[in-house]
């Protein structure tokens, strides 16, 4: 099995930039700040279209977010219905990563302190 | 003619009042409880020799050979049961709501019919000859209306064959649930308790239904305990306080074992044969006003 080099890299924020705090919810997440781990280029996905949904958040936040490119998921929680979604797509998902900034939450995933989740949180 | 029973509140009287007017209604009646996450009504009526069956939704199911990855079911989809995922289409068989449009708009024909058990559907007997119905819905399915849907087709059914009334006991609430239950109804009685709680959601429940243009009225249950703002909320929005039944000891008692309020004594009996007359003017007054 082959191993794509990891360039890009979507966390979940309560707003667009690195120092906004990292949004624990994954579905129902303000947005999502898209980092280009080679130029360290920021991006904002807003996740609106998701938070007002009556049920389904979870899939389209998985929507928004493959459409922006992301391969790997830095959150909160990601529910079961998004994890399959996620999953059916090789997007990689860091659960827990929460109390700290989205420029925070970068650092620690580059310096590999982090580890890739294998089970949706609830 | 179809009386819907129902209340913002829960545990307001509900099912007291639906199990107590089936006893006395004259004509030849079928009480449907429509309560189907906590059915109740079976506990005073006491329906026998019951069949239960069980029901389903049609949901899709990818036939994945087919598909063409078009993206046109998932577009479609308001409930996110059907996502495009990059070149995978997903399909979340317990978000969907059934409407089957997916199935009709898919130009492939990837899209066959499958199901997801909804729950059964139960009818009874009493001892009295009144037939009796409910659904049961699933522990983990998400949705009771399209349970009740079916419960409904089966209502209609039964109804037709030998023209009969049909009494609905509702769910509580004001959202989906409630609605689909008083939807047929010909009048809705709303039940409910001189309280603060009472009136916020009697007022819930008037703000939801009064839309729908059917005849509607009020029993108080409990009357006695608490103030007289629903009262004064009668009056001020015009809907008729049909009947009072008090907040007695014997009557709390009588309900605790499981009795039917009419046969507790004969001043109920004759508050009850009351107000199904009057519940019986209001269908055909309502009646005349839609043909008019």
């Amino acid at each position: 099995m082959t191993t794509t080099p990891i360039h890009t890299i979507a966390i979940t924020s309560e707003g667009p930039t690195l120092a906004d705090p990292v949004d624990s919810r994954f579905g129902r997440a303000g947005g999502f700040v898209i980092v280009d781990l080679t130029s360290m280029a920021t991006t904002y996905v807003d996740n609106g279209s998701s938070q007002v949904l009556a049920q389904g958040a979870g899939i389209q936040a998985a929507e928004n977010l493959v459409k922006a490119g992301a391969q790997v998921l830095l959150t909160g929680h990601v529910g079961p219905k998004a994890w399959t979604a996620l999953q059916a797509t090789g997007v990689k998902v860091v659960q827990g990563v929460e109390n700290m900034t989205v420029g925070e939450a970068v650092t620690k995933f580059k310096a590999g302190e982090f580890t890739f989740s294998d089970a949706p949180s609830h | 003619m179809i009386i819907a029973v129902a209340s913002g509140k829960g545990g307001t009287g509900k099912t007291t009042v639906s199990a107590a007017l089936a006893s006395i209604w004259k004509r030849p009646v079928l009480a449907v409880d429509m309560d189907v996450e906590e059915p109740n009504l079976h506990l005073f009526l006491k329906p026998e020799s019951v069949r239960s069956e069980a029901a389903y939704l049609e949901v899709p199911v990818l036939d994945k050979a087919l598909c063409k990855l078009c993206g046109a079911c998932a577009e479609l989809c308001q409930f996110k049961a059907i996502s495009l995922m990059g070149a995978h289409l997903l399909i979340f068989p317990d978000m969907c709501h059934g409407c089957g449009g997916c199935m009709r708009i898919c130009p492939e024909g990837a899209l066959q019919k499958g199901q997801r058990e909804l729950g059964v559907v139960e009818a009874g007997i009493t001892s009295e000859g009144i037939p009796c119905l409910t659904g049961r819905l699933r522990i983990g399915e998400a949705m009771s209306p399209p349970l009740m849907g079916k419960v409904r087709q089966r209502m209609q059914a039964m109804a037709e064959q030998d023209f009969r009334d049909i009494i609905i006991d509702a769910p509580p609430g004001v959202s989906c649930p409630a609605m689909t239950a008083v939807q047929d109804a010909d009048v809705i009685l709303l039940v409910t308790e001189p309280t603060p709680f009472g009136l916020h959601d009697l007022r819930l429940a008037w703000q939801a239904f009064h839309p729908l243009g059917k005849p509607m009225g009020v029993v108080i249950n409990r009357a006695g305990v608490g103030d007289d703002q629903v009262q004064a909320f009668c009056r001020e929005k015009g809907l008729p306080l049909l009947t009072e039944i008090p907040f007695r000891r014997d009557i709390a008692e009588h309900y605790a074992h499981g009795g039917i309020l009419t046969q507790l004594d004969a001043g109920m009996k004759a508050t009850f044969e009351d107000l199904a007359q009057r519940l019986e003017r209001m269908a055909c007054e309502g009646q005349g006003v839609s043909h008019a």
